[in-house]
C-alpha cells in the first residue's frame, strides 16, 4: 500500500519554513511525519499528513510550490537492527533507496520509517515478500 | 485592413520623392528654429540647402538623448510654446527626462499613425480596445488612445494596473483588443488562470503589446494563454510615443511609417549607415513633426530593414523585432548578452514561467551572472538530485543560447517583481568605479 507525501520547494530564505508549517497549523492539519533535503541553494520540505490534498491546496494558495508523490511506510522494531533488517531486503533485492525517514511511535515499541526507493511497487513487492507489513494511510493516521 | 492604403502602399518611387521633400523641409525647419540645430549645422559647416537626395541625410550630425536632455524641458521646440498644446516625458528612469512637445498637427499625426497601427491588428469601428497602458506623462496610454479615436473604435482608457478590474472589465464590457506591455499581458495571463477564468468565454482577439522588448517565445505563450494574436508595436517619445512601427498579421517585421518618420540604421560604433538587411542601431529622423523636429536620432534599439513588399501589401520598410538595446547589452566576462537571450531560453522550456531576473555580480574580479527563475509545479520534484537536474537543464539551454555559464536560482513562486509597466529584468551589481 502506497502513502502520500507531500513535498514542498523552500526557497533559501527566512522564515520560509515557519511560513509553510504555519498554514498547516492553521488549517488544523496534523503533522504525521516530516523531513527536510537541504542544499545550499534550496530545501524540500517533505511531510506525512492525513489530508494530503487540503494540505496541498492550503499551501498552493499561499503560493508555495507542493508536489504530492507515493512512498512507502513500514513498522520495524523499536530496536538495534530494526532498520537494518529492512535496509537488507530492500539490498538484497537490489532495490535503490533515494531517501528515507523515521519516527518512532509513542504507545508502542515500534518505528514507522518512510521510505522512497526508486521505483515504488518493486519496492512494496520485495518488502511484501519478506512479510513485512506495510502500512496504509488510515494506519499511519491512526497513530 | 489598411487604414491609408495611399500612403501604406505607395510605390517606392512615390515614396522616396515624399521623403525627399519632406526631409527638405524638416531640415530647414528644424535649422531655422531651434537654436541646437543652427549651432550644429554651423559648426559643421552643413546648411539646409545641402540636402539634395535622401543620401545626403547622412552629411547631418547624430541626435543623442543627452542632447535632448541639455535642452530640457523645452529646448527643442521648434514652434512658440503657444503653440504647443500637449507635452510627454520619458521615464526619466535612466537620468532627467526627455521632453516631447506637439502641436495641434503632432497630434493629429499621432492619432493617424497609432490608427494605421491599430488597424494593422484587425480594429475597426466595432472593437472594443483595452487600454492598459499608463495614461499620463508615458506616452503609452494617450498615443493609443488618439488611434482609437482616428479609427472610431471604442477606447476603454483603463490604464495601467489594477489587474483584477482589468479581468472583470475584460468580461464584462467583451474587450476585443488589449494593449499593454508583454511582461504585463503575461501577467494578466497568470491572473486569469488563477481566477479560474476560461478564455473562450472572453472576446480577445488580438492584442497590441510593445514599450518593452520582448521575443518570438515570449509571443507564443501569450497568444497561447491569452487566445489572441499578438502584436508587436514600437514607438519612443523622443519621436513622437509609440506608433511609429507596427507589426502587421503576417508577423514578419514592423512596417515603420516611412511617411512621417525616415529610419537608417547604422553601426553604433563607427556610426556608418549599414546596407538592408543588417542589424545595428535604428535612427529616426521624424519628418513631419513640426513642434519638435528631431533629426537623426539614435535610440540605441537594435534591428535591420526589410525592404521587399510585404504579403499584406504594404510597401513600407519593416524592422525587425528589437534584439537588444545597445545600453542594456551586458558585457559578461568579454561577452556581449542581451536579457532577450535568456527569455529565449527560458520560453524553450515547459513549464517555467517567463518571469525571471538577472543579477550580475562580480565578486572577484570575474563577472558571474545569475539567472532567477520561479519554481514551478513541473520543475520541482520530492528530490534534491531531480531539482538539480532541472537547475542543470535551465543552465544548458541558457549556455547553448548566450554561450556562457550561469547560475540558476530557483525562487518561490510570484516572489519576482511582476510590473505594470516596464519589467526590471537586469540588476548589475557590478562595481565599475
Amino acid at each position: 500500500m502506497k502513502l502520500k507525501q507531500i513535498s514542498i520547494f523552500l526557497e533559501n530564505k527566512e522564515g520560509r519554513l515557519k511560513k509553510a508549517i504555519s498554514i498547516l497549523s492553521q488549517n488544523n492539519i496534523n503533522i504525521r511525519a516530516l523531513s527536510i533535503a537541504d542544499t545550499s541553494e534550496f530545501g524540500i520540505l517533505r511531510l506525512i499528513v492525513p489530508e494530503p490534498e487540503k494540505a496541498q491546496k492550503k499551501l498552493e494558495e499561499n503560493n508555495f510550490v507542493v508536489k504530492v508523490n507515493e512512498v512507502i511506510a513500514v513498522e520495524v522494531p523499536d530496536q538495534p537492527g530494526g532498520l537494518d533488517s529492512i535496509l537488507s531486503i530492500l539490498y538484497d533485492s537490489q532495490i535503490n533507496v533515494e531517501y528515507l525517514y523515521a519516527f518512532v511511535e509513542k504507545n508502542e515499541d515500534k518505528a514507522i520509517v518512510v521510505i522512497k526507493t526508486e521505483n515504488i511497487d518493486e519496492g512494496i513487492a520485495a518488502l511484501e515478500k519478506s512479510n513485512i507489513n506495510i502500512m496504509s494511510a488510515e494506519d499511519v493516521n491512526k497513530l | 485592413m489598411i487604414w491609408n492604403k495611399e500612403a501604406e502602399c505607395m510605390s517606392n518611387g512615390e515614396k522616396e520623392e515624399l521623403q525627399l521633400k519632406l526631409l527638405k523641409e524638416v531640415v530647414k525647419r528644424a535649422y531655422e528654429n531651434v537654436p541646437y540645430y543652427k549651432n550644429r549645422f554651423d559648426k559643421l559647416n552643413i546648411k539646409p540647402e545641402d540636402i539634395k537626395t535622401l543620401k545626403d541625410i547622412e552629411k547631418l550630425p547624430f541626435t543623442t538623448k543627452t542632447d535632448l536632455r541639455d535642452s530640457y524641458p523645452f529646448g527643442m521646440f521648434a514652434v512658440p510654446e503657444e503653440e504647443i498644446i500637449e507635452v510627454h516625458t520619458s521615464s526619466g528612469t535612466t537620468g532627467k527626462p526627455t521632453v516631447s512637445g506637439y502641436t495641434q498637427k503632432d497630434l493629429e499625426i499621432w492619432g493617424e499613425v497609432m490608427g494605421r497601427a491599430l488597424t494593422m491588428a484587425g480594429a475597426g469601428k466595432k472593437d472594443k480596445i483595452q487600454n492598459c497602458y499608463g495614461y499620463g506623462l508615458f506616452t503609452g496610454g494617450l498615443g493609443v488612445h488618439y488611434g482609437t479615436q482616428t479609427i472610431g473604435a471604442t477606447v476603454i482608457p483603463i490604464s495601467a494596473g489594477n489587474t483584477q478590474r482589468q479581468i472583470e472589465i475584460m468580461q464584462d464590457f467583451q474587450t476585443s483588443i488589449i494593449t499593454c506591455t508583454p511582461s504585463y499581458a503575461l501577467y494578466l495571463a497568470e491572473v486569469l488562470e488563477k481566477n479560474g477564468v476560461d478564455i473562450k468565454d472572453l472576446n480577445l482577439k488580438a492584442g497590441v503589446f510593445g514599450a518593452e522588448m520582448w521575443t518570438e517565445e515570449m509571443r507564443k505563450a501569450i497568444e497561447d494563454r491569452l487566445g489572441l494574436s499578438a502584436l508587436n508595436i514600437y514607438g519612443l517619445t523622443e519621436i513622437i510615443g509609440p506608433g511609429v512601427a507596427q507589426e502587421c498579421e503576417i508577423k514578419n517585421g514592423l512596417h515603420i511609417f516611412e511617411d512621417h518618420f525616415y529610419p537608417e540604421i547604422i553601426d553604433p560604433k563607427t556610426q556608418e549607415t549599414l546596407g538592408e538587411g543588417e542589424k545595428g542601431e535604428l535612427v529616426l529622423t521624424t519628418l513631419t513633426r513640426d513642434g519638435m523636429p528631431i533629426l537623426r536620432f539614435r535610440t540605441k534599439d537594435i534591428t535591420g530593414l526589410q525592404k521587399e513588399k510585404c504579403d499584406c501589401g504594404r510597401t513600407q520598410v519593416r524592422m525587425d523585432r528589437i534584439t537588444g538595446r545597445t545600453d542594456d547589452m551586458l558585457k559578461i566576462r568579454g561577452v556581449i548578452v542581451f536579457p532577450s537571450q535568456i527569455e529565449k531560453a527560458l520560453l524553450k522550456i515547459e513549464g517555467l514561467h517567463p518571469q525571471y531576473q538577472i543579477i550580475v555580480t562580480r565578486p572577484k574580479h570575474l563577472d558571474e551572472l545569475e539567472v532567477q527563475v520561479e519554481a514551478s509545479p513541473t520543475l520541482f520534484s520530492d528530490e534534491v538530485k531531480h531539482v538539480e537536474e532541472v537547475k542543470k537543464m535551465i543552465e544548458s539551454y541558457i549556455h547553448s543560447e548566450i554561450g556562457l555559464r550561469v547560475n540558476i536560482s530557483l525562487v518561490e513562486p510570484e516572489s519576482l517583481p511582476r510590473s505594470e509597466g516596464k519589467a526590471v529584468r537586469v540588476i548589475d551589481k557590478r562595481n565599475f568605479d
